[in-house]
């Protein structure tokens, strides 16, 4: 068995969660290459390299590839797939733009956000926005599925010397154009792999307000999340957004405030390893999952526990 | 322009679902059914290109069993024109419904296909992708605004650093996040002309589609139980147990 798994990376930096992808890679077992698709991705391609549960490194470098758009990336995997009995991605934006296209390419199914390998044919995920954990086995020649990061500790970064491959061939459907991005800016570490993530929800009030958990953040070393009901009321942008339509975070520490704790959020983060509840309504179902529970108002209890950190 | 709908039936979300004892699957017998929050999405979306004038039609297409007519009514009391049904039994594969639409899309020749990102129910977020493939035409996922000028549509997609657009040639396919708009709420006089509005019916065999699938559920089980943890009286007090008991800062 040979294993494929897509390398997360914006073409200059390799993303963390490619380690813990290739960990549920190894689960599985067998040889493992790692496909780098992109443009001028050469630095992803020798960080790729020196990772030693990666056997060969498949580097895909072309102008077609830049913004990973699935109708040229899902190609370009189906071209290589013949080779592979089981292709991983993360469930990131990314791979869940693209993976689904490859698997309907090859015509087989897809398994997604895939949180632990039971055997080489069965996995578990979880559905109804994780208020069930489904065993799915799959009679599929070619294994396509997306792996939730957080599930799978990841493997080490450094110390190998993967063979590097270089691909020529050039899948560009030619349908799709990539126009622009906004990348919110930000020199807090990233929310899905940050070891302790502070959020807020609709009790903050406003955005500013925002300011006070910044600060809590910054002493931590945290990431800043929010609750789905904070971003439809506009106060912070989405892509902090946790919960079921959010990312999955599973930090040492979350410590959610102002935050009710509805099914959808919970999806998001309920497998943290220690929860802090700030909350003002002692009913709030958030307190039925927190380790540490506070009734209090976080506008006066935020303040002071930055002030004690 | 005609715009495609696919729409699905499932679990309210405000149901907290229960695992069957004997861990074949969830339990939906007497459990509230309703359109899925995604769908309802890409009606409005639909509905709104058709206000617009941009589009013309707007079909609502869904896969199942005869059950899931009252979420097309749904979605016809919201303002699409007609709905088409392909009788199935209910929880296809993603790649299986995928296989339905593009058939049925092929016998409507839509401009455009709109549908939700995800079904609150398998979270599976893959039959927007799988129906693009298999037509082979462009997708714009997680759609946060579209744009349809000309034979292009621009959509702006909600990913993992922030937003990114891109420009698609029609016919096109396009998955709706929860941003992209907010659904109207259907009126008494809407829902009866609901009734009224025509609704077709196909079966798999006369799309040429044989419907099985290589996945099997082997069991679904409740997840791992979180118990409450204690209230503590004061922020010093929650700090010293992070500190000393939890040792997580």
């Amino acid at each position: 068995m040979t294993i494929l798994v897509i390398a997360e990376h914006d073409n200059n930096e390799l993303k963390p969660v490619t380690l813990n992808t290739l960990s549920a890679a190894q689960a599985i077992g067998g040889d493992i290459h790692l496909l780098v698709a992109g443009s001028g991705c050469q630095s992803v391609a020798d960080a790729a390299a020196q990772i030693p549960a990666v056997a060969q490194v498949l580097v895909a470098d072309n102008d077609a590839y830049e913004h990973q758009l699935a109708e040229n990336v899902s190609k370009l995997v189906q071209s290589l797939a013949a080779s592979y009995s089981h292709i991983l991605g993360a469930s990131t934006t990314t791979a869940k733009n693209m993976l689904p296209r490859v698997a309907a390419l090859l015509d087989v199914n897809q398994l997604s956000d895939v949180m632990a390998i039971e055997s080489s044919d069965t996995f578990k995920r979880p559905i109804y926005a994780g208020n069930a954990i489904a065993t799915v086995q799959s009679a599929d020649a070619i294994k396509v599925m997306t792996v939730r990061g957080t599930a799978f500790d990841p493997v080490e970064g450094a110390g190998g010397s993967a063979e590097v491959v270089s691909l020529s061939e050039v899948c560009d459907a030619g349908s799709s154009r990539f126009i622009n991005e906004e990348i919110a800016v930000s020199e807090r570490p990233e929310l899905t792999a940050a070891s302790i993530v502070v959020s807020g929800g609709r009790g903050m009030g406003n955005g500013e307000n925002f300011e006070l958990l910044n600060k809590v953040a910054d002493k931590l070393g945290a990431a800043v999340g929010a609750s789905r009901a904070a971003v439809d009321a506009g106060f912070v942008p989405n892509d902090m957004q946790v919960g079921q339509t959010g990312k999955m975070v599973a930090p040492d520490l979350y410590i959610a405030v102002g935050i009710s704790g509805a099914i959808q959020h919970l999806a998001g983060m309920k497998d943290s390893k220690i929860i802090v509840a700030i909350n003002k309504d002692e009913d709030a179902p958030i307190f039925q999952v927190a380790d540490y529970g506070l009734v209090a108002d976080l506008f006066e209890a935020v303040p002071e526990l930055e002030g004690k950190l | 322009m005609k715009v495609l709908v696919a729409v699905k039936r499932v679990i309210d979300y405000n149901v907290k679902v229960r695992v069957k004892a004997d861990n074949s699957d969830v339990d939906l017998a007497n459990v509230k059914m309703a359109l899925n929050p995604f769908c309802e999405i890409a009606i409005e979306e639909a509905v709104r290109l058709k206000e617009a004038g941009v589009a013309d039609e707007v079909v609502v297409v869904s896969i199942g069993s005869k059950s899931c007519e009252e979420q097309m009514r749904t979605a016809l009391a919201l303002g699409a024109d007609r709905g088409v049904r392909v009788d199935t039994g209910d929880g296809l594969d993603s790649l299986s419904v995928a296989k339905l639409l593009a058939k049925v899309v092929e016998k409507e020749a839509p401009g455009l296909v709109i549908l939700g990102k995800q079904a609150i129910d398998s979270d599976n977020n893959q039959t927007g992708q799988m129906l693009a493939a298999l037509l082979d035409r462009p997708q714009g996922t997680f759609a946060s605004k579209v744009a349809v000028e000309g034979d292009k549509v621009q959509v702006t997609r909600e990913i993992d650093g922030g937003l990114q657009t891109v420009e698609l040639l029609m016919p096109a396919i396009v998955t709706t996040d929860l941003r992209l708009n907010e659904p109207r709420y259907a009126s008494l006089p809407n829902i009866m002309k609901a009734k009224r509005k025509p609704l077709d019916l196909l079966t798999p065999d006369e799309l040429g589609v044989a419907v099985s699938s290589n996945l099997t559920l082997l069991s679904v089980e409740p997840p791992a139980e979180r118990q409450a943890g204690i209230k503590v009286s004061s922020v010093d007090e929650l700090v010293e147990k992070l500190r000393n008991e939890a040792k997580v800062i």
